[in-house]
């Protein structure tokens, strides 16, 4: 069904580094969001005559607030470390998507700007001297470009021997063209969604509420068990905030009636909140603090007005990051929460301690069907952990993926855990103005896929990210997979619990995984 | 670029989509299907207003299940999956439908 008017790149027999074609991605850019959209999230509605005063002055700024930032840009050696690591320079071969090209497109303008030595060559006419460069109009274009070509995934920084972030340098970068009137339109639009309606998706609280009921006629139409996914209940014990995909896509929504499974099965009360229906923070992509503040807000109060002792969240790869490292930060203090469980905590964490407790009837046999492997998940791998253990969020996935399948298979140790590849649309990028860039990017993944299907048989991955699994869907068809390859770790979960008071499984002989 | 239905100029946004949904007329979906090179069937139809009726109580698409649900209760179980769907739309049935139905692109992590 894919068609490209763009060549997909071929898998070989493995990852191979290409010879750079300079500005091979050039032209790829995504929408500029519209004025409304932008100042409706704090920012200068279109670019103007100032372009250059507003971008060094937003620029001073980012760099006064975070030190990282300045670091970063001070202490590249070039050492060509990260040049063969970043998905999408594999992927397209522009040598601007190097992490050190990506980088140098901001720093050549800093050391003009805010060195001494950029400042003293440039007033003599020859910044490029001491690798400075004057700022020009259509540099903030290259900007938009390559920073909408990069998902903030971190590869590169593991590699890096100075641990610089090139995801930091491009969150500033986008948030310096927010401030100065060229926002994204992807992102803005969906953070202005979650402010007027509470989640990215724009699914009112009727909608939602409709949808939800329908899911529970789904579970008791398979097993004969009523199973609630409660909207707005006060005093539960647990409000789960989860990505509106959940709720809105598949292979997301089968991985939602999985938790709702796991939790009635764990005999536990719990609510979803209409105020909070969303746990992707897309603050964080544009690098705006402000934004991502203000998202993290909702989930305090929605917290705070429903009465509940928890926060769980549910597979979602950069709202779990925001929750695992900057929630307490962004909307603490968590002090009203009861401090016996982790704040926030993961849904497999939970899932994973109920398997461990034996609350779960679990037959393994049910996902014979499928051999399956998992994906890492950026911002979970890189950005947080699960657990009490350091790498327990590369352990406790395959715990669980392990406890309810019988056949499972790891891809390429290069490409998975803390050296995991993006799925290629993260970081936001899943729009479908940047299609080439995504299925380019996703071609490190696709070929570690593609080595495990042929060497042991795998069938589907499994994903704990609604980005991935969107991004999946839509990208295993150019490299001649299909769609439904790409499955939610607790839809796996969910095929293979038997919940109590079960009628026959066997009854319904549809195989539902579409 | 905006079309032209029955003689009408009508603005859409970047990706094809009505500006404003009041503008929809069934001519709008035929537009922009010829534009595909898709001929729309009774088949499609059935969806394309399933999603109006659906946005105009909800203000939203439907989500897949609810559509997938939707369909199979009317027009039978096996047609009651995504691949029936994506058979008939196959840039799938949440962008390329919506599209046709004059809905707003459903945008997210979708």
């Amino acid at each position: 069904m894919a068609k490209a008017d763009f060549n997909v790149p071929e898998l070989g027999e493995s990852i191979e580094v290409p010879a750079i074609k300079e500005g091979s991605m050039a032209h790829s850019s995504p929408f500029v969001a519209k004025p409304q959209f932008q100042e409706a999230l704090g920012f200068k509605g279109e670019i103007g005559e100032n372009w250059k005063e507003d971008t060094l002055e937003a620029m001073g700024d980012l760099l006064g607030k975070y030190r990282s930032l300045q670091v970063y840009m001070d202490i590249c050696v070039k050492c060509g470390a990260c040049t063969d690591k970043c998905h999408y320079f594999l992927g397209t071969s522009d040598p601007l998507n190097m992490p050190v090209g990506r980088q140098d497109l901001m720093r050549k303008v800093y050391r003009r700007y805010f060195t001494f030595a950029g400042k003293f060559f440039g007033k003599l006419g020859i910044p490029g001297f001491v690798g400075a460069a004057d700022l020009e109009r259509d540099m903030l274009d290259e900007w938009y470009s390559y920073y909408h070509q990069c998902s903030e995934c971190r590869r590169c920084s593991v590699f890096c021997p100075y641990g610089i972030d090139t995801a930091e340098i491009t969150m500033a970068g986008r948030e310096i063209l927010a401030r100065i009137g060229m926002g994204q339109k992807y992102d803005n639009e969906i953070i202005g969604k979650v402010y007027t309606i509470g989640n990215n998706l724009g699914l009112p609280e009727r909608a939602l509420a409709d949808t939800l009921e329908g899911l529970e006629e789904d579970i008791e139409d398979d097993t004969g068990v009523q199973v609630k996914l409660p909207l707005d209940k006060k005093g539960a014990d647990i409000l789960l905030v989860t990505p509106s995909a959940d709720f809105f896509a598949e292979p997301h929504v089968d991985g939602l009636m999985g938790y709702a499974k796991v939790f009635h099965e764990a005999g536990v009360s719990w609510t979803l909140s209409s105020y909070a229906s969303e746990a992707a923070n897309f603050g964080m992509f544009i690098g705006s603090y402000k934004n991502m503040r203000e998202i993290s807000l909702r989930i305090r109060k929605a917290a705070l007005e429903l009465g509940v002792k928890r926060i769980i969240f549910g597979e979602c790869g950069h709202a779990w990051r925001v929750a695992y490292s900057f929630l307490n930060t962004l909307a603490g203090p968590f002090d009203f929460l009861d401090q016996k469980y982790p704040i926030p905590q993961h849904i497999l964490e939970f899932t994973w301690g109920e398997i461990q407790k034996g609350t779960l009837n679990i037959d393994k046999s049910l996902n014979d069907d499928m051999t399956l492997t998992f994906h890492d998940s950026c911002n979970v791998a890189r950005a947080s952990r699960m657990g009490d253990k350091p790498g327990g969020q590369f352990v406790i996935p395959r715990n669980v993926i392990k406890a309810v399948c019988n056949n499972f298979v790891d891809m390429d140790p290069d490409t998975i855990h803390e050296k995991t590849f993006c799925c290629g649309g993260g970081g936001g990028l899943l729009t479908d103005d940047l299609m080439e860039v995504r299925v380019k990017g996703a071609m490190p993944r696709m070929q570690a896929l593609n080595e495990v299907t042929q060497e042991s048989g795998v069938t589907h991955m499994a994903a704990i990210c609604a980005i991935c699994k969107s991004q999946f869907t839509k990208i295993l068809p150019y490299y001649g997979m299909t769609m439904d390859q790409i499955v939610s770790v607790h839809q796996l979960v969910s095929n293979a619990l038997i919940l109590s008071g079960q009628e026959d499984t066997d009854s319904d002989d549809e195989d539902d995984v579409a | 670029m905006p079309i032209e239905v029955d003689g009408k100029v009508l603005e859409t946004d970047e990706e094809g989509y009505l500006a404003n949904i009041n503008d929809w007329v069934p001519g709008v979906a035929d537009v922009m299907s010829k534009e595909d090179d898709l001929e729309l069937t009774d088949e499609h139809w059935d969806i394309i207003n399933f999603l109006r009726e659906y946005y105009e109580e909800y203000q939203i698409a439907p989500a897949v299940r609810v559509l997938t649900k939707a369909v199979g209760k009317k027009l039978g179980k096996d047609k009651g999956n995504s691949k029936y769907l994506y058979g008939l739309f196959p840039y799938g049935p949440g962008k390329q439908a919506c599209r046709y139905a004059g809905l707003p692109k459903p945008t997210g992590c979708v």
